[in-house]
């Protein structure tokens, strides 16, 4: 598990960083999504992973061994709405871009 | 009113946003309702951050209670979130307030009207600016960088064209990848340490066994990083002249403190997290801001220089004044620290009343005489001007108003006395080359001499920039007609000017309290056990 884990962070980092480097904007906007997928399964694996635990402890004497850390779970999913929301207005940018200079080349014209 | 004093701490990032969010409700036909209540919540601001760092610079020496803390929700310290206002956070939501005044009344006379929700979206850069200063989480930290970015990016593309348009996506772009790096940093930090509490981490450092050690330290280089790439140290601040000289000026005059809270973010990580009690890792990093912020200065020197535009030319002295803080908390020594505080708070004012003097400046000259200029000096075309028959013109009142102000900041900026950018120059170099203080002999290493040369050297460099600028635009001028100035837009800058002035009058309690901000960074104790002994509120529930 953690060498699929492993892999498949390594996998979207390279993909993203590679198409963030593209003179594209649809690509660029692309890159950054795979990034901030990476990013977000890389807090979880910092949470150390567990298989079949709950985050959420129920009644009042418990184990905690029984349960997984809910701290990287709450910000991944901060991060996620946040990524969402900045992917959105990325979207925006770029189409108005291409409104204005008639290209989706990042520098607004093409070489 | 006891109880609204208790919930003050909160206030610069409440207010802000429920201002903003008020506004949203009123479309642009009552412009003048919306205007007026963006003001006055801007001048609220303003008075309650004053108040902050009045009860922060109160509570007397470095080792009792310096800080006030709010847990938010009522957690208890270590498990929810924290806000906390020491000297140094209350005095940066200060700065933001003033400079959001400021750009909020200029914003009011031309550019409020160029596209939509300006009031709404500068109120929730300050609450990004005042949460970012104010919070004692990493995490969270990361959620208020996020929400003054978000309204960062709408300021950028207010007023719309294909030149901001550009200038703003690229300037998301590299933003956006900054903060995968901050959450990764701040992954890391939280799995070797357990915790995002920014004095919990700090207790824990020392702590941390030896296999974890270099996962934490590299979770701190990528979280610097993300913050290097804020604060626009070379050669990550690329993006920072072009988005600058594309935004809209009131726009421009508030991001000159977005650098500032990518160089607070470091100067108060570094100095909590890997201070003297941090074991094995101690001084982390600082090699970096040292030397990085050295040629920041160098590049940021050149590039004014090199600048063709006034817009280009600001933004190149926003690099200058981010180097000189980084290299000055680099270097390692309590009192530089304490005039590169000062030197912040003089140089954001000046730098922010330059900005919005660019657009009236533009406004004086012809375009492209700025070229013209730079070609006239290089190839010594400089034939001497005819006289035209009517000699001695008279300058109208705006225009002499202009030109002294824009004499007042190219001294602030380039550090000539008797203005509080020499005293912040003079407050940095002394201790740097008397680190034991002036009564004994010191030995003054050579970082500290090539440092001390760089400032006066970027000085002269302002100098020489801003000169050339203010010759053309007040003396060379071709325009005909006297530029039209309106009342409200020179008032910002006079305000923001007359600060830098009052900075200098009242140098000996300022740099008290500066002094006070220095030695309680430096000493991170009482910071550490203030924001871990947080009182929780109990309550009496009644059924």
């Amino acid at each position: 598990m953690e060498l699929i884990l492993a892999c498949g962070i390594g996998v979207l980092t390279t993909c993203g960083v590679w198409l963030l480097l593209r003179p594209r904007t649809f690509q660029v906007i692309i890159g950054l999504s795979l990034l901030s997928y990476a990013v977000n399964l890389f807090i979880f694996g910092m949470g150390r992973l567990r298989i079949n635990a709950a985050p959420i402890v129920e009644g009042g004497d418990v184990n905690a061994l029984a349960y997984t850390d809910p701290v990287p779970q709450a910000l991944v999913l901060t991060a996620i709405v946040i990524g969402f929301a900045m992917t959105a207005l990325f979207l925006v940018v770029l189409l108005a871009l291409r409104g204005f200079s008639g290209t989706d080349h990042v520098d607004g014209r093409d070489r | 009113m006891t109880s609204l004093l208790d919930h003050l701490v909160i206030m610069p990032i409440l207010l802000p946003l429920a201002t903003g969010a008020l506004l949203l409700f009123f479309d642009d036909r009552h412009r003048p309702i919306k205007a007026a209540i963006s003001s006055i919540s801007a001048l609220l601001l303003v008075i309650i951050a004053a108040i902050l760092v009045y009860r922060a610079g109160l509570v007397g020496a470095v080792d009792t209670e310096v800080t006030a803390t709010y847990p938010l929700g009522n957690w208890p310290v270590p498990f929810g979130i924290v806000l906390v206002s020491d000297r140094l956070a209350a005095m940066l939501v200060l700065l933001a307030a003033i400079l959001g005044l400021c750009a909020q009344v200029y914003s009011v006379a031309r550019w409020q009207a160029m596209g939509p929700s300006f009031h709404s979206l500068l109120h929730f850069l300050l609450m990004g600016l005042c949460g970012a200063f104010l919070t004692g989480d990493l995490f969270n930290l990361f959620v208020f960088f996020e929400v003054l970015l978000a309204a960062s990016y709408g300021l950028v593309l207010h007023g719309s064209g294909s030149a901001r348009s550009k200038a703003g996506l690229q300037y998301i772009a590299v933003n956006l990848a900054a903060s995968s790096l901050f959450l990764i940093g701040a992954a890391l930090i939280y799995g070797t340490t357990g915790t995002l509490n920014m004095a919990d981490i700090a207790g824990k450092v020392a702590n941390i066994p030896a296999a974890d050690r270099g996962l934490f330290e590299a979770g701190a280089a990528i979280l610097g990083v993300a913050f290097l790439v804020k604060s626009a140290i070379w050669p990550l601040g690329f993006w920072l002249t072009g988005t600058y000289a594309a935004a809209s000026a009131p726009a421009a005059a508030v991001f000159a403190i977005m650098t500032k809270v990518g160089v607070y973010a470091l100067m108060r990580l570094s100095l909590l997290v890997f201070g003297d009690a941090a074991g094995l890792s101690q001084g982390f990093g600082l090699t970096v801001l040292l030397y990085g912020g050295m040629i920041t200065i160098a590049y940021g020197a050149i590039s004014a220089l090199a600048a063709q535009t006034t817009a280009r030319l600001s933004g190149s002295l926003v690099l200058v004044s981010s180097g000189t803080i980084l290299a000055a908390v680099g270097i390692g020594n309590e009192g530089v620290l304490s005039g590169a505080l000062f030197y912040l708070f003089s140089s954001t004012l000046a730098i922010s009343a330059l900005f919005l003097m660019v657009e009236l400046i533009e406004r004086v000259r012809i375009e492209g005489a700025d070229i013209l200029a730079v070609t006239m000096e290089a190839y010594g075309d400089d034939e001497d001007d005819e006289a035209e028959g009517e000699v001695g013109v008279i300058i109208p009142g705006a225009m002499a108003i202009l030109a002294v102000s824009f004499a007042v900041c190219a001294m602030v900026l380039a550090g000539l006395p008797p203005l509080s950018g020499f005293l912040a120059k003079f407050a940095m170099i002394s201790p740097m080359l008397n680190p034991e203080g002036l009564a004994v002999a010191n030995d003054v290493s050579g970082p500290a001499w090539v440092l001390s040369s760089l400032l006066i050297v970027s000085g002269f460099a302002a100098l020489i920039a801003l000169v050339r600028t203010g010759i053309n635009t007040f003396w060379a001028t071709l325009a005909d007609a006297p530029a039209a100035v309106r009342l409200i837009e020179i008032v910002p800058i006079v305000t923001l000017l007359v600060l830098c002035v009052a900075m200098a009058v009242m140098a000996a309690p300022l740099m008290g309290y500066m002094d006070a901000a220095a030695q309680a960074l430096y000493n991170p104790a009482g910071y550490i056990n203030d924001v871990l002994a947080a009182p929780v509120v109990v309550s009496e529930v009644t059924p």
